[in-house]
């Protein structure tokens, strides 16, 4: 039985959305179709997993509109394991991400992975008591993010490539555009935030603290333990494995690979140790031979 | 002792950065900690918070928990906030059936406890051990202690009458040198739990 507070208490703060982001740092946060799944991910030491219909590399070889999944399936993997479930709604799907907030599930991921429902706007997250996970490709779509209520941006990259180029070309634009800041005069802000299309009190932040407001992960082509523990060495504060782990050929082994990688991740004798025998990782696609129109991480205004 | 004291704050998975920067702020070294290696210099351990099962499956799989173990029974100062109040606790309900702790404290936490992320909640908590003003806690995901031993000390409870519970929910405790709360003192600027587990670490 759990406990119900009110009174003098208060949910879905802004803290208790970001704390709840800092609590995943260092982990694992993979891709699930199902509740078998879910379980191989938990069972490997996954930090949460993401319920889906497709996997992303599904998405990109079928094709068609994809959308948030049945609820039954959400239902089926939030019973099946005890970490905590995310689930993905349409950029701009504001009633897909009340349907799975009713479910409750504990992280929205508003993912360019799924169809856009709306080209111009994003969900307003504030009006949500569950917190959003959000992607981005540079510091000013993560700060517009931000400003509409995420509390944590993960990188972009491709997802279901297996190319991790994109994944760091994010994460380097992000952090170089943050220490662009932090190394310029106050009076420089203003010109700043209207070039990265920021509010202005957000990039003041950043500027002052050299760090994002709120948890930053990686994601998008992330498919070996030594992709995951790059992108923790590039400042990650953690990882979503799309397609990586069961597009492969041993999902369970790659699984507890990649978790381990991301733990040890400056310890390059764990990361060879653990990258021993993997078998066949996801085929993958280059980001170079996906046209642009067809690239998922140009989703997102 | 005399010397600054450095604690570790361990290092699996988890608000490890958040820890670290509340030891330093308070005036002790701060280090992170993931092998039984790098446990051998320090004077007390932190157990972040972070995901109790997760934490526990790559104890095991990292060989440990019997390192960690033994450095309690030597007396080491352990203080461990949500999945570390999980971690220092001898028995765990709604967990994984193969969960793992490391001990120290004779309670039983409930996982869990107040619900899903969309229940995680900020509440201000009387705390005597830390002064009269009230601590501003979050719980996030949080356990709570469903029963106590009898040497274990209540630092802190969630008064039944702020939630429709029939009794108060206890959230911090200690035993000796091992203190655990189901909040998060490292995600608030408060210092004043960290600088009651940095005097233990001095006593000890």
């Amino acid at each position: 039985m759990t406990s119900n507070v009110s009174n003098n208490a208060v949910t879905g703060t802004d803290r208790v959305k970001r704390g709840m982001a800092d609590m995943l740092k260092g982990g694992v946060i993979m891709d699930v179709v199902n509740a078998e799944q879910a379980k191989i991910a938990e069972d490997a030491g996954a930090i949460a997993v993401m319920a889906l219909e497709r996997v992303p590399a599904d998405i990109r070889a079928e094709g068609g509109v994809s959308r948030m999944s049945d609820p039954d399936m959400i239902q089926g993997i939030i019973d099946a394991v005890s970490i905590p479930v995310m689930a993905k709604a349409r950029i701009g799907h504001f009633v897909e991400a009340q349907v799975i907030q009713s479910l409750g599930v504990d992280y929205i991921d508003e993912s360019e992975v799924l169809t856009p429902a709306d080209y111009t706007h994003h969900i307003d997250k504030w009006a949500f008591t569950v917190p959003f996970v959000c992607g981005a490709t540079n510091l000013g779509e993560a700060l517009r993010r931000i400003n509409e209520g995420a509390a944590m941006i993960r990188s972009k990259g491709e997802a279901g490539t297996g190319d991790v180029s994109n994944a760091v070309m994010h994460m380097r634009t992000i952090r170089a555009e943050i220490n662009r800041l932090s190394s310029m005069a106050e009076d420089e802000l203003y010109v700043a935030a209207k070039e990265i299309q920021a509010p202005y009190d957000l990039v003041v932040e950043v500027a002052r603290n050299g760090k994002l407001p709120v948890v930053l992960f990686t994601a998008g082509g992330i498919a070996t333990p030594a992709d995951a523990a790059m992108m923790m060495q590039m400042g990650a504060d953690g990882v979503f494995v799309g397609s990586g782990i069961f597009k492969s050929g041993n999902p369970a082994q790659r699984a507890n690979a990649i978790v381990q990688a991301t733990m040890h991740y400056e310890d390059a004798d764990v990361i060879a140790n653990v990258s021993r025998g993997l078998g066949e990782a996801m085929v993958g696609i280059n980001v170079a031979d996906i046209p642009v129109p067809h690239r998922l991480a140009e989703r997102g205004w | 002792m005399s010397k600054t004291p450095t604690i570790g704050v361990l290092a699996i998975q988890g608000d490890v950065r958040e820890h670290i920067r509340a030891l330093s702020d308070s005036g002790v070294n701060a280090v992170a900690v993931k092998t039984a290696k790098s446990f051998e210099n320090i004077d007390g351990l932190v157990v972040p918070g972070g995901e109790s099962t997760t934490m526990s499956i790559l104890a095991i799989k990292n060989d440990l928990f019997k390192p960690l173990r033994a450095m309690q029974q030597q007396g080491m100062p352990m203080y461990g906030s949500c999945a570390g109040l999980i971690m220092l606790s001898n028995t765990v309900t709604d967990g994984r059936a193969d969960q793992e702790t490391i001990g120290g404290l004779d309670i039983i936490a409930q996982r869990n406890a107040f619900g899903r992320q969309v229940d995680s909640f900020e509440i201000d908590l009387d705390i005597p051990a830390i002064g009269d003003v009230p601590f501003h806690a979050l719980f996030i995901r949080a356990p709570l202690v469903a029963s106590i031993g009898p040497d274990v000390e209540v630092l802190a409870s969630i008064p039944a009458a702020a939630t429709n519970d029939e009794t108060d929910r206890i959230v911090a405790v200690r035993q000796g040198n091992v203190m655990a709360t189901s909040f998060h003192p490292e995600i608030t600027d408060d210092l004043r739990i960290h600088q009651l587990f940095i005097d233990i670490v001095r006593a000890s």
